[in-house]
């Protein structure tokens, strides 16, 4: 500690939720208990277990969706209990979250609108992002007339432009087709690296987490689920499938699953 | 596009033959149970000669469009306010799921002590019949924004008004466009009840009061005139929607374009 925080860390310390009406100690059903995480400014964390474990519950308590039941969590210096724009959520359904009677320059304006920023720049900072994930020319198309890919560059692109300094993304890629999903995983490493993010990705996909994160947490099964390990993936970017060390530490992680 | 050519004739033939049918059930129980299209139109065009035809279509149409027009300017605002505040709904829904089933038409009396015999009371009463069923299509469409679009919009920094206005409204445009199409309907219900009732001019009336004369025919005249006023107003509502309205997702629902 001591050092300088930077806005785009995020401290999580005995952070426990649970739904239930009844505040009686002992008789909560916690979805998470007692997960404590630190995740640095610029690092891509990934969230890796089981479905129903509570990932995506985790990733609305950080987006300040839902609040906590009690513990720590801490987003820079303050403490989270609303959404802010220093969090961008996408997604798992582009459908859900898009504005389809928006186009696709629109969507990806649309923060910056709200803010009053002149029309210019707007288009400006929306040609930028466009432009990163690739989606230049559909600039004028509405969502529909997009692919299942196309619309979460789309989400993408419209969370980048409001220049936030966390980038919650929960199964972003789970509804694409095998191939879609390679391109999109190896464009969402240079993005991250070109945009000094920090990244908390959730998935069940344990390739998919090697592919992408620096460190993997891994989370027990619901309910009460807790992050139990952490792994640091000491490999480079873009990571090799076919590398041993790559196979070796997939074995690792998949090993805790199996029993 | 083929099947639109092969339904063209189709449905040219479809409306002879039923015209056909109609002129041979009618030479068997006569003119005075059921007059024929012939003797319908000789009807029809002695209404159209003496000018009461288009006047009462006038001034039936005015009230409907007018009542519709006031009657879903001031639901949709309060669908979006019941839909959006919790606290008012617990108190609305049971209220409006109340009345309306309450017909417009059992309110006559009621709208004529109230509003008076003229034109106040008719209007009064296609807001009435407009009036709740805008509200409910409104509100049901507010609750059915996903709430990924509120969630995202509230995290890209808009501000609870913002939502509401660029959110919530635009992705409950087809639900207040179906509302506000369905109320045309039972606006046409109203009026007529009305006209029959407590008026002396508009198409209710012409056909009430053919019934003094034993004019069957023009009863006849007076259902059709009906049958092409609400056909027209709902195709061209429908155009109008589909027009201005398609990036919001109102799509035709005309089952001939499917």
């Amino acid at each position: 500690m001591g050092a300088v925080t930077r806005p785009n860390e995020i401290y999580i310390e005995r952070l426990n939720k649970s739904y239930s009406q009844q505040q009686t100690a002992g008789d909560l059903h916690y979805i998470i208990q007692d997960v404590d995480l630190v995740v640095k400014g610029g690092e891509f964390f990934v969230l890796l277990g089981p479905s129903g474990c509570g990932k995506s519950t985790l990733l609305s308590l950080i987006a300040g969706f839902v609040s906590k039941t009690s513990g720590h969590l801490r987003v820079g210096e303050k403490e989270v209990d609303r959404p802010g724009q220093d969090r961008a959520v996408v997604f798992p359904q582009a459908d859900s979250s898009l504005f389809p009677w928006l186009t696709v320059r629109e969507n990806v304006e649309f923060g910056l609108r709200m803010k009053r920023i002149p029309a210019a720049r707007r288009k400006e900072i929306s040609d930028r992002f466009i432009g990163m994930v690739g989606l230049k020319g559909h600039e004028n198309k509405f969502p529909r007339e997009l692919s299942g890919g196309m619309k979460q560059r789309v989400q993408l692109a419209r969370v980048l432009s409001n220049d936030p300094g966390i980038l919650l993304m929960d199964e972003p890629f789970g509804a694409l087709d095998a191939m879609t999903r390679r391109t999109m995983q190896r464009e969402l490493v240079k993005i991250w690296q070109e945009t000094d993010k920090t990244v908390i990705f959730v998935t069940h996909d344990i390739q998919e987490a090697l592919l992408l994160g620096g460190r993997i947490g891994i989370m027990s099964a619901g309910p009460s689920s807790r992050i139990t390990d952490i792994y640091e993936v000491p490999l480079s970017y873009p990571r090799d499938l076919a590398a041993p060390e790559f196979h070796e530490l997939y074995n690792r992680i998949q090993a805790h699953f199996d029993e | 596009m083929s099947k639109k050519i092969k339904n063209g004739p189709l449905q040219v033939l479809f409306w002879i033959a039923l015209i056909v049918i109609w002129q041979l059930v009618s030479l068997v129980y006569g003119p005075e149970i059921l007059p024929g299209p012939i003797y319908t139109a000789k009807g029809g065009y002695e209404l159209l000669m003496d000018g009461t035809l288009l006047q009462y279509i006038g001034i039936s149409s005015y009230r409907v469009l007018l009542g519709w027009t006031l009657g879903s300017l001031v639901a949709v605002p309060i669908g979006i306010i019941i839909g959006k505040v919790g606290f008012i709904r617990i108190f609305a829904e049971p209220f409006l799921n109340f009345i309306r089933f309450i017909p417009p038409i059992a309110f006559i009396t009621l709208f004529l002590v109230w509003f008076g015999i003229g034109e106040t009371s008719k209007v009064m009463l296609i807001m009435y019949a407009t009036f709740f069923i805008v509200i409910l299509n409104t509100f049901t469409g507010v609750l059915s924004v996903e709430e990924d679009k509120i969630r995202s919009a509230r995290s890209m920094g808009a501000s609870e008004w913002q939502i509401v206005v660029h959110v919530i409204i635009p992705a409950t445009v087809p639900y207040i466009f179906t509302g506000i199409r369905l109320a045309m309907g039972t606006s046409f219900m109203a009026i007529i009840g009305a006209e029959m009732i407590a008026s002396n001019e508009g198409v209710g009336y012409l056909i009430w009061n053919s019934r003094l004369f034993f004019r069957t025919d023009w009863i006849f005249v007076g259902l059709i005139c009906l049958g092409l006023m609400g056909f027209l107003t709902d195709r061209a509502v429908g155009l109008l929607g589909r027009r201005m309205l398609a990036r919001y997702g109102v799509v035709s629902t005309t089952s001939l374009k499917r």
